[in-house]
C-alpha cells in the first residue's frame, strides 16, 4: 500500500476523478436513502434497504475522528457493498450490542480504540451478512452458492447470468441463521480497506449545513433551557428569586437543579435573557476558593517530599550518583479547556418510567447509569439517540455525565415536554473538567559513552482516572505518568514518583490524556540530554532504542521525509520529538522561526506514524494533521488560570486557540504495516509541543520548560 | 413585531423580538440550523452569514439591523449542495466534526466573490476569524484554492 501521496496530489487526483459535479453525487451519504420499506436487519450493525442501499450502525460516536467512515469501511469491505450507497447512523445506548471490546464491554468512545476494538467485529458483521445474502440468492435462483459472486453491492451468478442488488435478497437473508465463523478476506483481496481516496461518509452533509447535531434538534413542543451555574466550583444554590426572569417574554419556568438554576423558555434567546434577569444567592461553604497561584505553591512544596512509586527499573539514584554529568529540569503545564466548537448540550424528555435523550453521546453506559440514578430509573429505561458531535476531545465522555444529568433533571420538571439544554460558550469553559495542571521534575545522568545513566522523574497533579472505575482507589493513576513509567528508551535505571493532588477544580481526560504533558517533558529533556552528550537529537534517541523498534522506524522515516540532515532555510530551525500512545507511535519534526516580536512561527511539520494497518489513510492523515493543530494550539496559547475558584478565561477572546494564519503546513507519512490497527485520533497530539520547543532551543539556546510559550 | 428579511432570495417574515440576534432568529424561529452557535461574541465565526453579500457574524447582528436586507445562509448557497465551494470542501475532504464548516464555507464564498484568485495572505486575512478546533485549516486552504479554479498551493 502506498501512503506517501501528498495532499496536493490527492486534491488534484480527486478533482480530475470527480470531473466536477459527478463526484459529489457519487459520494456516500449524499444520496438520500429511499425509504422503500423498513429494511432488513441482518445483524446489529447492518440493515439493507429494499433498494439495495446499506445502513451501517456505528457503535462509536462520530465527533470528527472518522469513526463512521472507518467502521463502515470494515463492514463494507467484507459485504462487498457499493461504497456510494452506504450511510451510517449512530448506535443507541445498548452496551450488550454496542459495547467497546477494549474497555470491558461498556459503551464508550475513547482511548483512540474505535478501529482496534472493531477491526474483527465489523469485518465479521459484513462477512456474516454477505454469506446470508449469498445463501438467499442461491435458494431463490436454485443454484450452488459457490458459483455466486458479490461486487459493489451486486450479487451475481455468472453461469446462469442472474444478478440483483443486495436489497432483493435482504428480507429472505434476514430469516437465515448467520454462519458461526465467517471466512474473512485475505489482505491482498481488500478493495476498500487501505484505499487512499475513499471518501468520508459525512463530508457532504457537513459541507452543506445538513448534518444534525444536538444543537439542531427540534422536537414538537420542545423548550430550551439555560442554566445559571455557581460562581465557584462546589458552591450550592442558597436562594433565588424568579420574578424578573419569569417576566421575560418567552420564559416558561425557572427550576432548580443540583448545580444551579435553570431558566426554561420557548427559545434560546428568551432563556438567556431570563437567566440574565435571575438573582441567585450562593452558598460558598464547600466551594473551592483557591486559584492557580496557590495550587502552584502547593505543588512546588509537595514535589520535594517522597511520592508514590509509579514505576521502577534498576537503581536510578545509584546510577545518577555514578554518572559523569547530571542534568535537571522543572516543567509545568497549565489547566486546559477542551473548547469543542459545539458547546455541551443535550435534549432530554422525561415521562413516567422513561427518559429519552438526543445528543452526541460518547459515554452511553456511564450516561445511562447516571441519568437512571438521578431519575430513579433503570439504565435500560434511559434511551439514547446518538447524533453527530461538534467536537469533543474527551469532554463529552464525562465520567460524571455532568451536562447529561443536568438536562435530564431539567426535563423531569417540564411536564413531559422535551427540553434542549444549551450551554453557552462561557458555561462550557467555566464548568471546568479541564486537563489538569502538572508539575514535573526530572533528573538524568550522562555516562562517559554518551548514554543515559539513571532517570529520576517526579510528577505532581490531579488524577484523571481517579473518578472512573478504571483505577482502584489508592493505586497510582497510570495515566498521570504514561510515557514515563513505560519510558520507551533503553534506560536501565528509572524511578518515577507520583504525587496525586486533590482540589475542587473539576478535571477530565483531554485528547491524549497524560501524554499531553509527559511527552512534552520526556521529549524536551531527551533533547537536552542529546545536546549534553553532543549527539544529534535523532541519533541520540536511536542510541537508546533497539533498531527494530517502532520508535526507531518512525524516527528514521521522519528524518528522511523532513530532510533532517540538510540545513533548514536561514533563520529557521528544526526540532524532533517521538511518542507512543494508544498503541501507535508518532514522530514529528517541526520547522520554526521567530518573528520580530519574538513569537514563535511554525512553518512546517513532518509526521511519521505507525498505527498498524491503515484502514483509511486519508483519515489517518487528517487526524494527525488535526492532532498537530490541537497540540500546537495548546503549546502556543492554551492556558486556563484560576482566581478564587473560578477561571479567568471564558471564551475565545481570552482563551486563545490556533487560527488559520498560524497553521503550519503538515506532511504526514504512514509506515506500512500489517499489524492490527491502533489509535490515530489522539497520538498526533503529544509530540508537537516538544518538537516545537526543541526547534526553538536551536534558535535561542534557551530551553522551554513551561507551557504555553507564545513568546520566547 | 415581525421583521421582514430577504432570506436566501425569498421575502421572509420573522416573528421575534428586535434585539434577537439573527443567529437565533434563524435557528429557533425559522428552524434553519445550518448556521451554528459557537461563542456568541463574534470570536469564532461559526455563525457567519452574508448580509447584502458581506460576511457578518449573525450572533452579533440583531434582527432590527437586517430588516429589508438580503441574508444568505449555508442553505442558500445552492439547492442541492453543489455550490463550487461546497464541492471543493468535499473533494478536499475538509470536515472532521463539521460544526464550524458552515461558517468557514460562508467566509470562503465571500472571499472568493471579492478575490477570485486569493493568495495565502488573502486566505489568512479572510479566514482567521473562523476557528476550527479539529484543525482542518490546511484542507480549508486547499479547498479554497480548488474552488478558485486550480490547486496552486
Amino acid at each position: 500500500m502506498t501512503t506517501t501521496i501528498d495532499r496536493r496530489s490527492f486534491v488534484k487526483a480527486t478533482v480530475v476523478a470527480g470531473a466536477g459535479l459527478t463526484l459529489a453525487f457519487n459520494l456516500p451519504g449524499c444520496a438520500p436513502t429511499k425509504e422503500e420499506g423498513p429494511g432488513a436487519d441482518l445483524n446489529a450493525f447492518l440493515q439493507v434497504k429494499p433498494d439495495g442501499s446499506v445502513v451501517v450502525t456505528a457503535k462509536h460516536l462520530e465527533m470528527g475522528e472518522g469513526t463512521h467512515t472507518g467502521l463502515a469501511t470494515l463492514l463494507a469491505e467484507e459485504l462487498d457493498a457499493d461504497w456510494s450507497r452506504i450511510s451510517v447512523v449512530g448506535a443507541p445506548g445498548n452496551a450488550a450490542k454496542y459495547g467497546n471490546n477494549a474497555l470491558g464491554g461498556i459503551q464508550l468512545t475513547g482511548g483512540s480504540n474505535a478501529m482496534a476494538n472493531s477491526f474483527d467485529q465489523m469485518r465479521k458483521a459484513g462477512a456474516t451478512a454477505r454469506a446470508m445474502l449469498v445463501s438467499a440468492a442461491a435458494a431463490e435462483w436454485k443454484v450452488d452458492a459457490a458459483g455466486i459472486t458479490v461486487s459493489k453491492g451486486i450479487i451475481s451468478h455468472p453461469a446462469s447470468r442472474k444478478s440483483g442488488h443486495l436489497g432483493k435478497f435482504a428480507a429472505a437473508a434476514a430469516t437465515l441463521a448467520p454462519p458461526a465463523e465467517p471466512t474473512l478476506k485475505a489482505r491482498k483481496d481488500w478493495s476498500l480497506i487501505g484505499q487512499d481516496r475513499l471518501p468520508r461518509v459525512d463530508a457532504f452533509v457537513k459541507s452543506t449545513g445538513r448534518a444534525e447535531y444536538t444543537q439542531d434538534v427540534n422536537l414538537p413542543g420542545m423548550l430550551t433551557a439555560v442554566v445559571a451555574h455557581p460562581p465557584r466550583w462546589g458552591a450550592k444554590v442558597k436562594s433565588f428569586t424568579v420574578t424578573q426572569a419569569k417576566g421575560v417574554p418567552g420564559v416558561v419556568d425557572v427550576v432548580q437543579v443540583p448545580n444551579g438554576v435553570a431558566v426554561i423558555a420557548n427559545t434560546f434567546w428568551a432563556a438567556k435573557k431570563g437567566r440574565d434577569a435571575l438573582d441567585v444567592k450562593w452558598d460558598m461553604t464547600n466551594a473551592e476558593g483557591r486559584g492557580s497561584e496557590q495550587l502552584w505553591t502547593e505543588y512546588h512544596t509537595l514535589i520535594s517530599k517522597p511520592g508514590q512509586d509509579a514505576g521502577k527499573r534498576g537503581h536510578a539514584d545509584r546510577a545518577l550518583a555514578g554518572a559523569g554529568r547530571v542534568l535537571q529540569g522543572t516543567y509545568s503545564v497549565p489547566f486546559l479547556a477542551h473548547s469543542a466548537m459545539e458547546p455541551m448540550n443535550c435534549v432530554a424528555q422525561v415521562n413516567p418510567g422513561r427518559c429519552e435523550l438526543w445528543y452526541g453521546a460518547q459515554g452511553h453506559t456511564f450516561d445511562q447509569m447516571a441519568v437512571g440514578k438521578a431519575l430513579g430509573l433503570k439504565s435500560e429505561q434511559v434511551t439514547i439517540n446518538t447524533l453527530y458531535a461538534g467536537g469533543s476531545f474527551g469532554r463529552r465522555a464525562n465520567p460524571l455525565s455532568d451536562y447529561v444529568v443536568e438536562a435530564a433533571l431539567i426535563a423531569k420538571q417540564a411536564n413531559g415536554r422535551p427540553v434542549k439544554l444549551v450551554w453557552t460558550r462561557e458555561d462550557d469553559t467555566d464548568a471546568g473538567y479541564y486537563r489538569p495542571m502538572y508539575l514535573h521534575t526530572v533528573k538524568a545522568g550522562i555516562d562517559g559513552s554518551g548514554h543515559i545513566a539513571g532517570w529520576h522523574h517526579k510528577v505532581v497533579g490531579q488524577s484523571v482516572l481517579g473518578m472512573t472505575p478504571f483505577v482502584p482507589a489508592g493505586k497510582p493513576d497510570p495515566s498521570s505518568t504514561e510515557g514515563i513509567s513505560d519510558l520507551p528508551y533503553e534506560v536501565p535505571d528509572l524511578a518515577v514518583e507520583l504525587y496525586t493532588t486533590s482540589n475542587g477544580v473539576p478535571i477530565q481526560w483531554w485528547r491524549s490524556v497524560g501524554n499531553t504533558h509527559t511527552a512534552f517533558v520526556v521529549e524536551s529533556f531527551m533533547d537536552e540530554l542529546a545536546a549534553a552528550a553532543r549527539r544529534d537529537p535523532i541519533a541520540f534517541r536511536l542510541d537508546h532504542l533497539k533498531p527494530d523498534s517502532r520508535y526507531a522506524a518512525v524516527l528514521r522515516l521522519v528524518a528522511e521525509k523532513s530532510g533532517w540532515d540538510a540545513a533548514p532555510p536561514v533563520g529557521h530551525a528544526r526540532g524532533i520529538a517521538v511518542h507512543g500512545s494508544f498503541d501507535s507511535v508518532v514522530a514529528e519534526v517541526a520547522e520554526v522561526s521567530l518573528r520580530a516580536d519574538k513569537t514563535v512561527q511554525v512553518h512546517k511539520v513532518w509526521a511519521a506514524v505507525d498505527c498498524g494497518t491503515a484502514i483509511n489513510p486519508d483519515i489517518i492523515r487528517s487526524q494527525i494533521e488535526g492532532g498537530i493543530m490541537f497540540g500546537l494550539s495548546a503549546a502556543l496559547h492554551g492556558k486556563i488560570t484560576i482566581t478564587e475558584g473560578h477561571p479567568d478565561q471564558h471564551s475565545f477572546d481570552t482563551y486563545q486557540v490556533l487560527r488559520m494564519s498560524e497553521a503550519p503546513a503538515v506532511d504526514v507519512h504512514i509506515l506500512p504495516s500489517e499489524h492490527p490497527p491502533t489509535g490515530v485520533g489522539e497520538p498526533g497530539v503529544p509530540p508537537i509541543a516538544p518538537a516545537v520547543a526543541n526547534a526553538v532551543f536551536k534558535l535561542t539556546g534557551a530551553r522551554i520548560r513551561d507551557l504555553p510559550f507564545t513568546t520566547v | 413585531m415581525p421583521t421582514t428579511i430577504i432570506l436566501n432570495g425569498k421575502s421572509t417574515s420573522v416573528d421575534a423580538e428586535p434585539d434577537t440576534p439573527l443567529l437565533w432568529a434563524l435557528r429557533d424561529v425559522l428552524d434553519m440550523t445550518g448556521t451554528k452557535y459557537g461563542c456568541g461574541i463574534g470570536a469564532c465565526g461559526a455563525c457567519t452569514v452574508h448580509l447584502d453579500g458581506e460576511p457578518v457574524r449573525s450572533c452579533q447582528t440583531p434582527l432590527s439591523a437586517v430588516a429589508g436586507k438580503k441574508v444568505t445562509t449555508i442553505e442558500g448557497l445552492s439547492p442541492d449542495g453543489t455550490h463550487p465551494v461546497q464541492q471543493a470542501w468535499v473533494q478536499a475532504q475538509v470536515p472532521q466534526c463539521g460544526y464550524c464548516q458552515s461558517g468557514q464555507i460562508m467566509s470562503a464564498v465571500a472571499l472568493l466573490a471579492r478575490t477570485p484568485k486569493p493568495t495565502d495572505q488573502d486566505i489568512d486575512a479572510a479566514m482567521s476569524g473562523n476557528i476550527c478546533r479539529c484543525g482542518t485549516y490546511n484542507r480549508i486552504r486547499w479547498a479554497i484554492k480548488v474552488a478558485a479554479g486550480g490547486d496552486h498551493a
